[in-house]
C-alpha cells in the first residue's frame, strides 16, 4: 500500500487535499457566521415551534459540523487510496 | 510478555468491558434508589455517589499504570478512533459545559448560543487543518511540533509558555468546579473540597499518564452523558408527552414567547442580537461573532485537545476520531438549550404569579442557606429564608412577581431533577456527572502542562540523557506539583475566577493557532514565521487582556471614545469598540497571522530538508523525513 510519491504526484495529492480543505473551510465559515447573520430574518419561519434562526444556532449548524468532520475523513480517505498512501 | 498480552486482550474487548461497566453503573444507580426508598439520608447517598465514582476512576488509573514512556505520553498510540472520541468528549466538556452552559442559555437566550456554536465548530478546523498532520508527525507534545518545525528550542519554549498560560488558567477553573460540586453535595468547606477533588484527579493520572487518563475519560464520558440526558428526557416526557427534549423544546419556546408578552419582557429568549429593550444591537452582534471566532479557533489550538489525536493508531483513525469526538460532544451541546427552555417555561408558567406560600418544594430546597441557588424575594425578610435574595425587596403582596424571583445559573441543570419531581438519586447522578466532567477536563489539562514541563523542558532541553525510569519519575513529580499548585490557587481565589475559562481560549487561539497552521500549510515559511506568530500573537493577546481587565480607566484616557468602561468583577473593565474582553483573541489571531507572514517573507525560506519534512507529514503513509537537528521518533 505504502510508497513514496514523486514530486508530481505529491503536487497532485496536495492539490486535491487543499481543495477539499478550502471547500470545507468555506462551509465552516457559512455555518459558523453567514447563516447566523440572517438569524433575525430566519426567525420569522417556524418549524415544530422552533424559530429557524434560533434553531440553526442551537442545532442546525452543529449537525452540519458533525457531518463535515465525517465527510472530511471519508473524502480524504478516498484521496489517500487513490494515490496509494493510506496508512492502514 | 504477560503485560502486552493483557493489553491486547483489553483492546480487543473494549466494547464488552465498557458495556459491563455501563450496566454495573446503572445497577449501582438503582441500588442507591432503593437505599433512598428505605430512608437512607440524602447526605449518605451523596457520599456514595462521589466516593464510589472516584473509586472506580482510581481503579482504572491503577490498572493502567505503566513504566513505558510512549504509554505514559500517548497511551501507546493504541486508542481506537471511537473510544478516543469519547475520551476527547470528556476531556473537552468541563464543569462549565455540564453545569454552567444551560444556565447561560437560560439568562442569555439566543446570544448565549455563541457558546454552543463556538465550542463545537472548532472541531471542523481540528479535522481539516491540524489533527491528521500532527498525528503523522508522531511525537509526544504540541511544543515538540513547534520545536521541530521552527528550528529548535526558541520555538519550543514559546509554545510551552503559551501552553502553560492557557492550560493553567483553565485547570484552576476546573478545580474550582470540582470544589463547588463536592462542597455542595458533601457539605464540606470549599477549600477542603478542592483538595478532595485533587486526590480524585491525581489517582487517575499519576501512575498511568495518558494511558490511564484515556481509559478513565471514556468511563467518565459514559457517566456524564447518562447523567445529563436522563433528567431532561423525563422532563420533556412530562411537559410535552414525548421523551425527546431536543425536538420538543420548540413547543416550550413558543409558550415562553407568549408568556414573555404577558409578563412584559422586552428581550425575547429567541431574539438574536437584541438589547435590553428588544431592539437590534450592533454591539451585541459583533460580540456574538467575535466570541464564536475566539472559541472555535481556541478549540483548534488547545494542546490538551490536540494531544488526544496523538494517541490513535493511524492518521486515518485520527481523522475519524475528530468526527467521533464532535459527535459525542454534540450529544450534550444540542441538549443544553432544552434544559434552559424547560426551566424557563416552568418558572414563567408555574412560579410567577403564584402565592409565595405555595411554591413548589424545589424552590425552598435549592434556596435554603448553604445552597442559595434560588430565591422567592417577596417579603421584606426574604433574605433570611433565601440568602440569594440579599438586597432585593419585594412588594410583600404574597404573590411572586418576575422581579422578585432570583435564580443562580447553576440551578438550571442541578435543580431540573427535582423540578421534574424525580427522587434524590437522580440529583446525585447529576452531581456525579458534573464531577466526571470537571475531573476529566482537569486531568487532561494537568497532563498537558506536566508533559510540557517534563518532556519539553526537562528532557529535551535540560537533560536529554535521562533514562526512561528517571523521565517517568520526573513526570509524576511535576504532575503532582502542578496539581497541588492549581488546587491551592483554586482554593485561595475561589469561584470568582471562572471567567478565566474564556480567557484560555483567546490565549491559545492567539498564541498557537497561526503557528500551527503556517507550520503545516505554508511549506516555505522559515523558522521566523512560527516564532513571530507565537510571540506577537501571545504578546498582543496578553497585553489587551491585562490592560483591559486591570487598567481600564488608563486605557480610556489614552484611547478615548473607542473604549467603553463596564463594571464587572468589581473592576472597571475596558471594552474596545464594545467588544467584551473575553474575546481579545479577535486582536491576537490576526496579529499572529500577520506577524508570521511578514516574518516569513522577510527572512530566508525554509531549507529543502525542512520542506521535505513537511511533505512527509502531509502524506499519511511512509516515514517522517526528519531534517537535520530534529530528534528521532521514540
Amino acid at each position: 500500500m505504502s510508497k513514496k510519491l514523486s514530486p508530481d504526484e505529491m503536487k497532485a495529492y496536495w492539490g486535491k487535499t487543499s481543495s477539499l480543505m478550502w471547500t470545507l473551510l468555506a462551509l465552516w465559515f457559512f455555518f459558523s457566521f453567514v447563516v447566523h447573520f440572517f438569524a433575525p430574518q430566519l426567525n420569522g419561519i417556524r418549524i415544530l415551534g422552533f424559530p429557524i434562526g434560533f434553531y440553526m444556532a442551537a442545532q442546525g449548524s452543529l449537525i452540519a459540523f458533525v457531518v463535515m468532520c465525517f465527510w472530511n475523513a471519508s473524502a480524504q480517505n478516498k484521496i489517500d487510496e487513490e494515490f496509494g498512501v493510506s496508512d492502514e | 510478555m504477560a503485560g502486552a498480552a493483557a493489553n491486547s486482550s483489553f483492546l480487543n474487548n473494549l466494547g464488552r468491558i465498557y458495556g459491563i461497566y455501563t450496566g454495573t453503573f446503572a445497577g449501582f444507580v438503582i441500588l442507591i434508589g432503593i437505599l433512598e426508598f428505605f430512608g437512607v439520608p440524602d447526605k449518605i447517598l451523596g457520599y456514595l455517589f462521589v466516593f464510589l465514582t472516584i473509586g472506580v476512576y482510581a481503579l482504572i488509573g491503577w490498572l493502567s499504570r505503566t513504566a513505558e514512556v510512549s504509554e505514559y505520553y500517548v497511551a501507546g498510540r493504541s486508542v481506537p478512533a471511537f473510544y478516543n472520541g469519547m475520551a476527547t468528549g470528556a476531556d473537552w466538556m468541563s464543569a462549565a459545559s455540564f453545569i454552567g452552559m444551560a444556565g447561560s442559555l437560560y439568562f442569555g437566550g439566543y446570544d448565549a448560543l455563541a457558546f454552543v456554536l463556538g465550542w463545537t465548530g472548532g472541531y471542523v478546523l481540528v479535522s481539516i487543518l491540524m489533527a491528521p498532520y500532527l498525528r503523522k508527525f508522531g511525537q509526544f507534545t504540541v511544543p515538540d511540533f513547534c520545536g521541530a518545525r521552527f528550528g529548535g528550542n526558541t520555538a519550543r519554549t514559546l509554545a510551552v509558555i503559551v501552553l502553560i498560560t492557557a492550560s493553567f488558567v483553565y485547570v484552576v477553573a476546573q478545580i474550582v468546579g470540582v470544589g463547588i460540586i463536592t462542597s455542595r453535595f458533601l457539605g464540606m468547606g470549599f477549600q477542603t473540597a478542592c483538595f478532595v477533588g485533587l486526590i480524585g484527579i491525581l489517582v487517575c493520572s499519576m501512575l498511568g499518564g495518558m494511558k490511564a487518563v484515556t481509559w478513565t475519560q471514556v468511563a467518565q464520558y459514559i457517566i456524564l452523558i447518562i447523567a445529563y440526558l436522563i433528567p431532561v428526557i423525563i422532563m420533556s416526557a412530562q411537559v410535552t408527552g414525548v421523551p425527546v427534549p431536543q425536538l420538543m423544546y420548540g413547543q416550550a419556546l413558543e409558550k415562553i414567547e407568549a408568556l414573555e408578552k404577558t409578563l412584559g419582557i422586552a428581550k425575547s429568549h429567541v431574539a438574536p442580537f437584541a438589547d435590553a429593550r428588544g431592539n437590534f444591537s450592533m454591539t451585541s452582534m459583533i460580540n456574538y461573532f467575535a466570541l464564536i471566532l475566539c472559541l472555535m479557533v481556541g478549540t483548534a489550538s488547545l494542546p490538551h485537545i490536540l494531544m488526544r489525536y496523538f494517541t490513535t493508531p493511524s492518521v486515518r483513525q485520527a481523522r475519524d476520531s475528530v468526527g467521533w469526538s464532535l459527535f459525542f460532544i454534540f450529544l450534550l451541546y444540542f441538549t443544553a438549550p432544552s434544559y434552559a427552555a424547560f426551566a424557563k417555561l416552568e418558572v414563567y408558567q408555574t412560579l410567577i404569579g403564584s402565592p409565595v406560600a405555595s411554591l413548589p418544594a424545589w424552590v425552598s430546597s435549592w434556596g435554603k442557606p448553604g445552597l442559595a441557588l434560588v430565591g422567592a424575594c417577596d417579603a421584606a425578610n426574604a433574605a433570611q429564608i433565601f440568602p440569594i435574595c440579599a438586597g432585593v425587596t419585594g412588594n410583600g403582596d404574597g404573590i411572586l412577581q418576575l422581579s422578585e424571583f432570583r435564580i443562580h445559573p447553576d440551578a438550571i441543570v442541578l435543580a431540573t431533577p427535582e423540578i421534574a419531581g424525580l427522587p434524590y438519586v437522580i440529583a446525585g447522578l447529576v452531581a456525579a456527572g458534573g464531577l466526571a466532567a470537571a475531573l476529566s477536563t482537569a486531568d487532561g489539562l494537568l497532563l498537558a502542562i506536566a508533559n510540557a514541563l517534563s518532556h519539553d523542558i526537562y528532557y529535551k532541553m535540560i537533560d536529554p540523557e535521562a533514562d526512561t525510569k528517571r523521565r517517568l519519575v520526573i513526570s509524576r513529580v511535576i504532575l503532582a506539583i502542578v496539581a497541588v499548585l492549581a488546587a491551592y490557587v483554586a482554593g485561595t481565589l475561589g469561584a470568582d475566577i471562572l471567567f478565566l475559562v474564556s480567557w484560555a481560549f483567546s490565549i491559545a487561539a492567539s498564541g498557537l493557532f497561526a503557528a500551527l497552521v503556517l507550520g503545516i500549510w505554508w511549506k516555505k515559511g522559515g523558522d521566523a514565521s512560527g516564532i513571530f506568530a507565537m510571540l506577537i500573537g501571545y504578546g498582543v493577546c496578553m497585553f489587551f487582556l491585562i490592560t483591559t481587565e486591570f487598567y481600564g480607566v488608563a486605557l480610556k484616557g489614552m484611547l478615548g471614545d473607542i473604549v467603553t468602561i463596564v463594571k464587572i468583577r468589581g473592576r472597571d473593565v475596558a471594552y474596545l469598540w464594545g467588544i467584551n474582553n473575553i474575546s481579545v483573541g479577535i486582536f491576537g489571531i490576526p496579529a499572529s497571522f500577520l506577524a508570521g507572514w511578514v516574518a516569513g517573507k522577510m527572512t530566508p525560506e525554509a531549507s529543502p530538508e525542512m520542506q521535505n519534512f513537511i511533505d512527509s507529514i502531509r502524506v499519511p503513509s511512509g516515514d517522517v523525513a526528519l531534517a537535520p537537528g530534529m530528534a528521532a521518533k521514540e
